[in-house]
């Protein structure tokens, strides 16, 4: 606890590639809850030991594939009901992943674990320079309210210049059915 | 059938033997192709039955020597992927466990799952759900006369928990086909008696596969209609109401209008207090999160067992790691999770029964609900 200020944590804590079990990196992280401002998201600081995985090769062959589209990508419910994603769509849904995680950092309090349940729909936005754009709907599972919530994301991409999340809004819930 | 291993020595052997395999359309294993038969490398195909005795006179006529690779190819098929009919008579031949099954498949599998292994399961009529469908529970109970004490277990008290209900079918199908041959099993079932609950929220599992797939409660109206659903994990009468919950029906951990107010909950609540003397343990299964849940979820003081509790939930994650390297974390939910009253699992222990577990399956949020199909087989084998 932090007079006045809000609440530290230290971290140690083991990232593991979700892409390949075998590849963890040891981390170790600062999180500063703040007292005040309820709606601040958490500051964060990390180390990590060693380095992260290049995946060059991969994104370029994403990246071109999407460049190559005659129209724009629409596609929803990844994954489907019973948990599957057509491997062309992987890449759309660890994008999506990344930006969740945003979404969560700016939305978590000492209370709150989110994860992303599905994409309900994302479609391409066309764009004239050499970023790839996504407007993603997704749904966030809330552990502790076990709430699940719609959220809208904007997400830029390019293989170089990494993700940017550069809209998010929370959605309402559809009236009961 | 039988697969020939052969290493053709000259050219003429080679073309002898592209021939052969081309007129009789022999299954060529290696090479793939009859153009990339070579003199000095392996060569094996698959010889079907009636061609056996031909093929090799005539191998013997040509002078090239060969091996039997494997003497009876349908053996080995059957050794790796069992034939339905041969030693499935105890479950229904064809159900595959390894898929999501929607309700009216799962009534259909109890019924025949009873009819065909009726020495050993009977089902029965447990309670009614909110929307007037019948609760079943299964009873695998091996004749003796001996009184036996009881393990219980339900699944899918959470709508969109699909990977729970399918480790209860799972389970029950390893049970049945292997109580006779492995010991481990027949010890167990000499002297304990096995409840399964399949699907204890009937109407929400439908509802998850017809309307919504994330939907986790059950299906009773509020508010005049406007409003469904109570978090059938917090109805329970454990503390009921105090913390970890909401009494607004909008919410997905709404407590319901008062203890037991949901009909599933005291089908439930009512089976297991009739039989609390002879309840040895109290099973859920749910998902996500790797864990392996201990009373108390309602209040952080430790139950008078805990010591106990701990010490078997810690063997269970040990060997459930054992299998394929999935870890769980072992511990009272009110600590490791979140605060929660009203929840079956503290209920259960609250009456008296000793060991009471709350299972979070996997995984720990990749997929979350939406667990592919195709993780069926290894989190049910680890869970065993």
């Amino acid at each position: 606890d932090i007079d006045n200020v809000g609440r530290k944590y230290h971290l140690k804590l083991v990232l593991e590639d979700i892409l390949e079990k075998d590849n963890i990196v040891n981390c170790t992280a600062e999180i500063l809850y703040h007292l005040g401002n309820k709606n601040a998201a958490p500051d964060v600081d990390f180390t990590i030991e060693g380095e992260l995985k290049n995946t060059d090769e991969q994104d370029n062959i994403f990246y071109n594939r999407i460049k190559s589209l005659k129209k724009e990508l629409v596609a929803q419910n990844i994954p489907d009901s019973h948990g599957n994603v057509p491997p062309e769509m992987e890449p759309i849904r660890l994008l999506a992943r990344v930006a969740a995680g945003y979404v969560a950092w700016q939305n978590s309090t000492e209370n709150t674990r989110y994860e992303l349940a599905q994409i309900k729909d994302v479609r391409q936005v066309k764009r004239s320079d050499d970023y790839l754009e996504f407007d993603y709907m997704v749904l966030l599972h809330e552990f502790v309210s076990q709430e699940i919530i719609p959220w809208q994301m904007r997400v830029l991409w390019h293989p170089q210049h990494g993700v940017k999340v550069t809209q998010n809004s929370r959605q309402p819930k559809p009236a009961e059915y | 059938d039988q697969v020939l291993h052969i290493v053709p020595k000259t050219l003429q052997q080679v073309q002898y033997l592209q021939h052969l395999c081309s007129t009789l359309l022999l299954d060529l294993w290696k090479p793939l192709l009859p153009e990339d038969i070579r003199t000095g490398e392996d060569l094996h195909m698959r010889v079907p039955a009636p061609l056996v005795q031909e093929v090799k006179d005539s191998l013997d006529q040509h002078l090239t020597s060969y091996e039997v690779l494997i003497h009876d190819v349908q053996a080995l098929v059957d050794q790796s992927m069992p034939r339905v009919g041969s030693s499935h008579r105890q479950v229904p031949e064809g159900y595959n466990y390894t898929q999501y099954h929607p309700m009216e498949e799962i009534y259909q599998w109890m019924t025949q799952v009873e009819e065909s292994n009726s020495e050993l399961v009977t089902q029965h009529y447990l309670g009614e759900t909110s929307e007037n469908r019948t609760m079943y529970y299964l009873q695998i109970s091996q004749p003796s006369n001996k009184s036996k004490k009881i393990v219980w277990m339900d699944c899918g008290i959470h709508a969109r928990e699909w990977i729970s209900p399918a480790f209860c079918q799972w389970f029950v199908k390893e049970i049945l086909q292997n109580y006779k041959s492995d010991p481990q099993i027949s010890r167990f079932l000499q002297n304990l008696d096995l409840y399964v609950l399949p699907v204890l929220n009937v109407d929400g599992y439908i509802y998850s596969w017809e309307k919504e797939r994330l939907w986790r409660k059950n299906r009773s109206p509020y508010m005049n209609g406007t409003c469904y659903g109570t978090d059938l994990n917090r109805n329970f009468n454990s503390s009921w109401g105090s913390t970890g919950v909401s009494y607004n029906c909008s919410s997905e951990i709404f407590c319901g209008s008062g203890p037991e107010s949901e009909p599933e909950t005291r089908a439930v609540a009512q089976f297991i207090e009739r039989k609390k003397e002879d309840i040895l343990c109290y099973l859920t299964m749910h998902s996500y999160g790797q864990y392996i849940l201990t009373p108390y979820g309602s209040t952080t003081e430790p139950p008078s067992n805990n010591e106990e509790l701990m010490q078997v939930a810690e063997k269970a994650a040990t060997a459930l790691m054992g299998k394929y390297g999935t870890s769980y974390q072992v511990g009272a939910s009110s600590l490791i999770l979140y605060s929660n009253s009203g929840s079956s699992k503290d209920w259960a222990h609250m009456i008296g029964i000793p060991f009471s577990y709350t299972f979070e399956l996997r995984d720990k949020g990749t997929h979350g609900f939406l667990l592919p199909s195709d993780q069926i087989e290894p989190t049910c084998e680890e869970t065993m």
